[in-house]
């Protein structure tokens, strides 16, 4: 027998029991989740995008879903986990699915007495704020690459927004001057009004005070600030615990009955980056899906990717920014008036870091470079501009150059022909079977008549 | 013990000729009529020809047939050289006991066969003795070798190689649309169309002329590799070999966020789509940029042109189908289309490009190891006693399913395995993936029976070499990609010690103890009781007659027998448009999630290998590398990489390479290609010996379709020093 029970009913909890189910696992499985509806499940809509309620799934069928519980200790001895509705549960084996928490600013007026967030109040994992409720104007607290993110889409849905920042420019954890310049140079063309270099003082309804006393019009707040990883039950258990709870490769805690997942967890070699992200989560989940059932998967600890995810804005991150400032090979393509940058750093032809912005084939091409550790082309530019390093057609084709593929035709067996006098094209397929196959040489091929008529014509004339 | 050589005196040195030069050289076929309408002996086009014999030439001339329009690619051109090629089989040949093969006569040829073919039977068991068919069989012949298995052998062990080419999409179009014809419509209703997804498809090459029917249109094609088709494209996405489930599913998910689904169609028409979309569901975008290296934008780009499109498209071919999860793959483009409301639409749909010229016809008439003729299930009681009743045999008679292509060749000579084979239209020994394993299997055996035109590769191998007729020598009829049923029509008689696949049948059959009224070698004979086996089937040829195809009448199945008190029935051009042919009428979504292929690249193994096609070459070659023509322009096997990976491996322009993975190595010519990924190399599979691509291919099997996974494995490449 081999009781599972989870604590969290996020996206990294839906995966988990989804792949259990996959991979035949028989067993009790029971959730534990705070929320008391139905938590969105798994791939991560655009917030606001208006298309939330798909992503809604419940658990399979079978699963034991306890909603509204908070799991108040863990008692290992015994193998319990007790909540504040007074139950006790047991487990074989327990997952922490705990997830990661907004950090709530110290700001007036956005808790109420009873610490809790003001009714106008969202954080963007709330669904209620993913289907764009309720009306008026929004102020997003919180420019990193969710604030970013979310500000675009509520604009984007018609929504008049100002994002608001202490840093000087947005996601700048993660972007140099000039990128967040061209950022913040993106926001404003979409009509998302800027304040960066400011901090929010005081909240109330319909109104953000900012520090220098600047008020903005605001009838919802929503807070993109950093998330801190839930790891109060862990510690309270006297797991080893830093910036998330410490986990191996088969996502085991200290306590080898105790393993966690995705947002409260960190792996061993992470890097010392929680780095929260849901591939990331579901590449966990799946490996001890496929643990707890017998299987013998290799897990390896994913590359950190930033990339955005806002329609026509492609912004994209990869490892540290700091590789950036001493890297062997730099290279740099600037380009502000069509809003496109790039900074690669290399080693050994190898991608250690980047940021890019505006390129979104040179974006999708680094991410595979980097994921999977391959030497990046000799053409540092075509890659950047995202065209293959083959120069283009030239304008006179030379004598060998096939003309019809599909009958291997070449230019001089064409004027051959022409000279022995098939002019038209349909003589010149009689007599090279040129344009007989897909057809689509027929004008390559009248091009070369007009060439060879217009040469004659001069010859005549001289 | 291999046994590769061949007595010198079928091998007479080729002789060159340019393009004007009469086809005919040594014997002058002696022509049946001055000419004849047919068609092109290669693709599943199936263009339309009039031959011509003249002076002693014969020559082709493409006619305006819908699916070519007057087109004909240098492959039809070229077809008439390969009646008299220099290394024509013409006469049978036997293995002596001094291990050479030497002509013989007929009956010396068939009852050596039919002896030894008796004796393991009698030793081993019906199941002992295999039978390998091919989707270059006319409807006859492929119907009767199927018949041939089950009743003259009584073996369950009958499969063929159109398993190698649609059989993934086979099985997703089966399980979506409750048939499966490769496209539910006529080709020239492409000709309409505003938008075509290509996924895997590289018709530009492999089947010219049905670009004419897509000039029109804006192509959007997948494909690792910048092919000709992915140049005349409006979109070209390129992803890493083996992702293409990832790319389907994202493009599924985008035409859901983007607000492009067809939910009336949706409720009308399908059932499942909430299952499918909760796999759909996790592969938003950049997690499929991610996995598979398209970009975000793209994606969109592939959607909205689909989706504002009155008039679209979604069609596979083997790039989406040659992969263990090649029906998966299928089914999530076949998906796609259901969710843009595209599949039963006229002017839109899902197809299927089958490949071979015959590839129709040839999986629904009962060569495959599963079913039987009329496209049943050899595990339906129904069927079976439907079938035992037109053969004249017991239901229990029959046997049931038998081991797929690949397995069946991996048991050939082992515990349990077949200890003979007849191979009909085939050349495992090149088209088979980890081809020098099968050589090795074939060689094993206790008996080998190839009946080719032209000695195969896998003739090689063969103890009893029967040589057959060839398209413009023989009545027939064949099936092409859009289930149209073509008359193929004779022009010249056969060189005389040359018979046809239908009279080899009938004698062996007689010689196995059967009446011989049971196998006729009459091919309208044959077709009559075609239509009788197929009557009521899926695939139903009931209505078509020679008569009415010799008419002109375009006659698409099914078509069944109706009551001589009414007019035939027209034939079905477009299915779909009232109902799909599942029970409930509706179209089943189909719930897949996107894996890793079998192989990813490591250390070892650092890049992925695809295989494919060129233009002037079809099959394992063993055609078009005998028409001179062809040969010149790609004459021996290549491997198109990336400058800078070829850089890395130490190699450059036109060197030779070793191209190596864990199951073997194979040796080809650099071509330098910068439109090529940089983890990516490319062979074509149509060349023998130690350049057979198929020596380093992958055997893992998609656990539906049985399709080995030709188009991706891992691999590395390195130089070899040339020759002195």
């Amino acid at each position: 027998m081999s009781d599972i029970l989870i604590i969290g009913d996020g996206p990294a909890a839906h995966r988990l029991v989804e792949r259990l189910r996959h991979h035949g696992h028989q067993d009790a499985v029971t959730v534990l989740g705070r929320e008391p509806g139905p938590t969105h499940s798994g791939a991560p809509p655009l917030p606001f995008s208006g298309h939330s309620s798909p992503y809604q799934h419940g658990f399979p069928e079978g699963t034991r879903v306890r909603r509204g519980v908070t799991a108040t200790r863990i008692d290992r001895a015994r193998r319990l986990v007790h909540t504040d509705d007074g139950t006790a549960h047991g487990y074989d084996t327990l997952v922490l699915a705990t997830g990661a928490r907004p950090r709530v600013p110290d700001i007036p007026g956005v808790l109420t007495a009873e610490g809790r967030l003001h009714a106008s109040v969202f954080t963007p994992r709330s669904l209620a704020a993913r289907e764009c409720r309720p009306a008026g104007s929004v102020a997003v607290l919180g420019a990193g690459a969710g604030g970013v993110e979310a500000a675009l889409a509520l604009r984007r849905a018609g929504r008049e927004v100002a994002l608001v920042d202490a840093a000087s420019h947005p996601m700048k954890d993660r972007l140099d001057d000039a990128a967040g310049r061209l950022l913040a140079g993106i926001l404003h063309d979409e009509g998302v009004e800027t304040h960066l270099g400011h901090v929010a003082v005081a909240f109330e309804p319909g109104k953000l005070v900012l520090d220098g006393g600047r008020v903005l019009a605001a009838d919802v707040l929503l807070l993109c600030t950093d998330a801190a990883p839930e790891t109060g039950l862990a510690h309270g258990a006297g797991l080893s615990v830093d910036c998330g709870v410490l986990i191996d490769d088969e996502m085991r805690t200290d306590d080898p009955r105790i393993r966690a997942i995705g947002g409260c967890a960190r792996h061993q070699e992470g890097g010392g980056e929680t780095a929260y992200s849901l591939p990331q989560a579901w590449d966990q989940a799946d490996t001890l899906a496929l643990l707890l059932t017998g299987g013998r998967p290799h897990y390896r600890v994913a590359a950190p990717i930033t990339r955005s995810r806002t329609p026509g804005v492609d912004v994209l991150s990869l490892g540290p920014p700091s590789a950036l400032d001493h890297a062997a090979e730099l290279v740099t393509l600037s380009d502000p008036s069509r809003r496109r940058y790039a900074k690669l750093a290399l080693h050994d032809h190898k991608l250690t870091a980047a940021m890019v912005i505006g390129l979104p084939k040179a974006i999708a091409s680094l991410v595979q470079l980097y994921d999977r550790g391959v030497s990046v082309p000799s053409d540092r530019l075509a890659l950047l501009l995202g065209t293959s390093s083959v120069g283009s057609g030239t304008v006179e084709l030379p004598d060998d150059a096939v003309v019809c593929n599909c009958n291997n035709v070449t230019k001089r067996s064409l004027a051959q022909a022409w000279h022995q006098g098939a002019r038209e094209v349909a003589e010149l397929a009689e007599a090279t079977r040129a344009t007989t196959g897909c057809g689509t040489c027929a004008d390559a091929v009248r091009r070369i008549c007009g060439v060879l008529e217009k040469a004659s014509g001069e010859g005549d004339a001289s | 013990m291999l046994r590769l050589e061949f007595p010198p005196y079928i091998h007479p040195p080729s002789v060159p000729h340019s393009r004007k030069t009469p086809l005919c050289l040594g014997r002058i076929p002696v022509p049946d009529r001055q000419s004849t309408a047919t068609h092109c002996p290669y693709c599943a086009l199936q263009c339309g020809t009039h031959l011509r014999h003249s002076d002693g030439v014969t020559t082709v001339q493409p006619s305006d047939f819908p699916t070519n329009q007057g087109g004909l690619c240098t492959k039809g051109w070229t077809a008439p050289s390969l009646l008299d090629t220099a290394s024509r089989l013409r006469s049978p040949l036997v293995r002596g006991p001094d291990g050479e093969l030497a002509p013989s006569d007929w009956d010396t040829a068939l009852d050596v066969v039919s002896d030894r073919i008796a004796r393991i039977r009698d030793e081993h068991g019906p199941d002992a003795v295999g039978v390998f068919g091919g989707g270059g069989l006319t409807n006859e012949k492929a119907y009767l070798l199927g018949k041939f298995a089950r009743v003259a052998l009584g073996t369950s062990q009958i499969d063929y190689n159109g398993r190698f080419c649609m059989s993934s999409a086979a099985v997703a179009g089966t399980a979506a649309f409750g048939v499966d014809r490769g496209l539910p419509f006529p080709v020239t209703d492409l000709g309409q169309a505003e938008t075509i997804l290509l996924a895997g498809a590289n018709p530009a090459e492999t089947m010219p002329p049905l670009m004419r029917h897509l000039s029109r249109a804006k192509l959007i094609v997948i494909d690792p590799r910048r092919t000709r088709t992915a140049e005349s494209a409006a979109l070209h996405l390129q992803p890493v070999p083996g992702t293409d489930l990832a790319l389907a599913l994202g493009l599924l998910h985008l035409t859901v966020t983007e607000g492009l689904l067809d939910k009336d169609y949706l409720a009308e028409r399908t059932t499942g789509f909430e299952d499918a979309w909760e796999r759909a569901l996790s592969w938003w975008p950049e997690r499929v940029e991610r996995v598979t290296g398209v970009p975000v934008a793209e994606q969109r780009e592939a959607v909205h042109m689909l989706g504002a499109a009155e008039r679209a498209y979604v069609l596979t071919g083997r790039g989406a189908e040659q992969h263990s999860k090649g029906t998966d793959t299928v089914a999530a483009f076949i998906d796609l289309a259901l969710a843009l409301g595209l599949p039963g639409r006229e002017g839109s749909g899902y197809g299927c490009l089958t490949g071979q010229s015959n590839g129709q016809g040839g999986r629904e008439l009962g060569q495959k190891a599963d079913q039987l003729p009329g496209y049943r299930s050899i595990t339906d009681p129904e069927a079976r006693a439907r079938i035992a009743e037109v053969w004249g045999v017991a239901p229990e008679a029959l046997p049931g399913p038998g081991r797929s292509a690949y397995e069946l060749f991996d048991a050939l000579g082992t515990a349990g395995g077949p200890r003979a084979l007849l191979v009909f239209d085939s050349n495992p020994a090149v088209s088979a993936p980890r081809s020098d394993r099968v050589t090795e299997r074939l060689a094993s055996l206790d008996l080998l029976v190839v009946a080719d035109f032209v000695p195969s590769e896998t003739a090689q191998l063969a103890d009893v070499v029967l040589p057959v007729t060839q398209w413009a020598e023989e009545e027939g009829t064949m099936t092409n990609l859009e289930g149209r049923v073509l008359r193929r029509r004779r022009l010249l008689s056969p060189p005389p010690e040359v018979r046809s696949d239908l009279d080899i049948l009938h004698g062996l059959a007689v010689r196995l103890g059967e009446p011989g009224h049971r196998f006729p070698t009459e091919p309208r004979e044959v077709f009559a009781e075609l239509r009788r086996a197929t009557m009521g089937g899926k695939a139903d040829y009931s209505g078509i007659t020679y008569d009415r195809l010799d008419a002109g009448e375009a006659l698409h199945w099914p078509c069944p027998l109706l009551p001589e008190s009414r007019a035939p029935h027209p034939g079905t051009p477009r299915l779909f448009l009232d109902r799909f042919a599942h029970p409930d009428g509706r179209a089943r979504f189909a719930a897949v999630d996107h894996r890793a292929p079998a192989e990813t690249t490591d250390d070892a193994y650092p890049l992925y290998a695809t295989t494919g096609r060129v233009l002037a070459q079809y099959q394992t070659g063993a055609q078009t590398r005998r028409v001179p023509e062809l040969n010149e322009a790609v004459p021996e096997p290549f491997v198109e990489i990336h400058p800078d990976t070829a850089e890395r491996a130490g190699l450059r322009h036109d060197d030779r390479a070793a191209v190596i993975s864990a199951r073997g190595r194979t040796v080809a010519r650099v071509r330098l290609d910068g439109s090529l990924r940089t983890d990516t190399v490319f062979l074509p599979f149509h060349f023998p010996g130690d350049g057979r691509a198929n020596l380093i291919t992958n055997t893992v099997l998609d656990p539906q379709s049985k399709m080995p996974e030709f188009k991706v494995c891992a691999v590395r490449i390195e130089p070899i020093s040339e020759p002195a």
